[in-house]
């Protein structure tokens, strides 16, 4: 059974409410670093061992670097999620 | 907070930090604060971040000064307003083996390998001796991490050439300087690592990335480390275990098994378990740590246990044994006050989660590790940094007999109806001087962890108390104190400030195990002669509320002083004027 983008999206909202203590985060694809005051370039990282270990997948360097938005990031997940 | 005891998940504190963070702040817990400077030869974000929590966690409220990225040389070595205007606390100086300039290649010769060390030491050294002329204060320094690859294999280690070889060379070089150089500190990422795992610790993907110069997951683990070097430094290790018995020092349970049946010694693999645990917490009587029992049984049954032929401990390496069908927490409390400690000093073992539970509700702040099974009881200790070593005194191997001697004066006090006898009794004799070098080690120690019978709870640093020690606008006493029953060492230490006919006193403390002896009447005695022979007139003390002074509050008031002015957050100034009325009144104890 593949993962339905919206459950995708689910898991991330609260990786990201939990990461800025913030349970008013929602994310869009279109949600970007622009939108989330604490969401700087370090950030990025902690954000990007949690998406891992949440969904079980390894990101490789490529991928990590060219995530702009959280759209892109469902897109690497959902490519990498076992179906 | 139990989320930042080991053993830890990195992962959650990771991902949950500000929330954590929050928590730590809205505990009501008092901090002391302290400036950090960190300088970094690679990515530093998030270990400062996980820093803050641990420090926090020990009641350290950190201000950060973060170098600009790999700029730790140019920082520490040139002139720097920028960390001058900081005024530093600690330096702690991250850097990996990703910041040694050059590797030796297979073509370098014996000579040039030589002088690629000596290049890297004169880096470094160069660097902690500016930091140490300049800022003055206590420097923590990684060593280097094992490299991720070997080149030449099993041979990187032993070959000349090899990165192990030239790695651990350096290690040893840094050794060297600390051993030579007091507030220096290694901070050991090679020990770290390993025990992390060397392959995961190295993971260059955090290093491609964001110039981590280890994995992400790693760093609390390297952050707990350096908090636990910081907050020894600054007086906040523990001093001493709270043991259980049964499961816990032994196994099995004594009452119903019988001493015979007990799990202890060679004979059996669980029994050799807590027969290395037993050792593991017997050398820790050489650190100055006290050893404690807490645990319900029959008193006979828990002396039985420790008389075991195969016992490490023994009852006489105990300062106390509470065997009995109270509750632990009531015992551990009991324990806590006769050893004149706060219970969170002290650190409760028991196997029993829900004796744990107790205690640490009881008592928050107080440590009760999750151990886990026998044979981890070790590893899950060793690794909470309890104690972490920073510096030695010659006092520390003799706590536990000092405690013991405490234990016979309170018995024989209890043979005397009035207690004025009892103190003369004591046969006490003083020696109260300004400081020596030999006791500067000592009195470091003291400053730096008395927290009850303490004025200002004001801390120094080795290199600030030798400046006191030769600056002549300084009066300096360190008391010791002995009596029939032994030699408590150095108990008492004074630092007043002159200013023309004015004495301000920064700092007054005394060691709690010499409580209710006058000591603190001969100090006073002691301190108003120097200030009365420098032609002093007028003495000003002062008490800064703390969670843990209240007993000092109104320390001056018995000593004479005058109230001058309160503030609302209950410090308050004293004054004992004129000087050259001051009559001595230390009856009980000779002074020499």
């Amino acid at each position: 059974m593949k993962m339905k983008r919206e459950e995708v999206l689910k898991i991330l909202t609260s990786i990201f409410q939990n990461n800025f203590d913030d349970e008013k985060i929602k994310l869009t694809d279109a949600t970007s670093s622009v939108d989330i005051e604490d969401w700087d370039s370090l950030e990025q990282i902690n954000l990007v061992v949690a998406v891992q270990d949440a969904f079980k997948i390894k990101f490789n360097i490529e991928e990590v670097n060219s995530m702009n938005n959280v759209g892109e990031m469902v897109d690497f997940i959902m490519k990498k999620v076992k179906g | 907070m139990k989320k930042l005891e080991y053993p830890f998940h990195a992962e959650e504190i990771l991902g949950t930090k500000r929330k954590i963070k929050k928590e730590l702040l809205a505990s009501g817990n008092s901090f002391i604060e302290k400036n950090i400077a960190i300088l970094g030869g690679s990515t530093i974000g998030e270990i400062k971040n996980m820093m803050e929590l641990f420090l926090l966690n020990q009641g350290i409220k950190p201000h950060f000064y973060e170098a600009e990225y790999n700029r730790y040389y140019e920082e520490a070595v040139f002139s720097n307003d920028r960390l001058k205007n900081f005024h530093p606390d600690i330096i702690y100086i991250h850097t990996t083996n990703r910041n040694v300039d050059r590797y030796p290649t297979m073509a370098d010769s014996r000579e040039m390998i030589d002088s690629l060390v000596r290049g890297e030491m004169e880096k470094f050294e160069k660097m902690w001796n500016c930091l140490a002329d300049t800022y003055h204060c206590p420097v923590i320094q990684n060593n280097f991490e094992m490299p991720m690859y070997r080149l030449l294999g099993n041979k990187d280690a032993s070959d000349i050439h090899g990165r192990v070889n030239f790695l651990t060379r350096l290690n040893m070089k840094f050794y060297e300087y600390t051993q030579s150089h007091k507030d220096f500190f290694i901070c050991d990422i090679n020990y770290i690592s390993a025990d992390y795992g060397l392959k995961e610790w190295s993971d260059p993907f955090y290093f491609y990335l964001y110039k981590y110069a280890l994995n992400i997951r790693a760093i609390p683990y390297l952050a707990f480390n350096v908090a636990n070097i910081i907050k020894s430094v600054f007086g906040k290790n523990k001093k001493g275990f709270v043991f259980d018995l049964d499961n816990t020092l032994w196994g099995g349970v004594i009452g119903d098994d019988g001493v015979e049946q007990i799990l202890l010694g060679q004979e059996a693999p669980a029994g050799q378990a807590y027969l290395e645990f037993q050792k593991y917490i017997k050398a820790h009587k050489q650190l100055g740590i006290l050893l404690n029992v807490d645990s319900k049984n029959e008193y006979e049954n828990a002396i039985a246990g420790l008389r075991h032929t195969d016992s490490e401990l023994k009852p006489e390496d105990f300062i106390q044994i509470k065997a009995n069908w109270e509750s632990k927490d009531r015992n551990f409390s009991d324990i806590a006050d006769t050893l004149n400690l706060l219970p969170e000093s002290l650190v409760f073992i028991d196997d029993n989660p829900a004796e744990r539970h107790i205690v640490t509700e009881q008592f928050p702040g107080t440590a009760a590790p999750e151990i886990g099974e026998s044979h981890q009881y070790i590893q899950n200790i060793d690794r909470n940094g309890f104690f972490e070593v920073t510096v030695v005194s010659e006092d520390d191997g003799r706590r536990s007999e000092m405690y013991l001697e405490n234990a016979r004066r309170t018995q024989f006090r209890g043979s005397f109806a009035d207690y004025g006898e009892y103190l003369i009794s004591l046969d006490m004799r003083a020696v109260i001087r300004p400081f020596e070098t030999v006791y500067i080690a000592r009195i470091f120690q003291l400053i730096n962890k008395s927290n009850q019978f303490n004025l200002t709870t004001k801390r120094y640093t080795r290199s600030e108390l030798e400046a006191i020690m030769s600056d002549e606008s300084y009066i300096t006493l360190c008391g010791k104190l002995k009596d029939r029953f032994g030699d408590n060492g150095v108990v008492s230490i004074v630092i007043g400030r002159v200013n023309e006919k004015i004495c301000y006193i920064d700092l007054w403390l005394m060691s709690c195990r010499t409580l209710k002896r006058e000591m603190e009447t001969a100090m006073m005695d002691a301190l108003s002669e120097r200030c009365r022979e420098r032609g002093i007139e007028e003495i000003r003390g002062y008490y800064y509320p703390t969670a843990k002074n209240n007993m000092v509050k109104d320390f001056y008031g018995t000593q004479g002083f005058v109230k001058m002015e309160e503030d609302c957050m209950g410090n308050t100034k004293w004054v004992y004027m004129p000087v050259s009325s001051y009559q001595k009144r230390n009856k009980f104890i000779k002074v020499e």
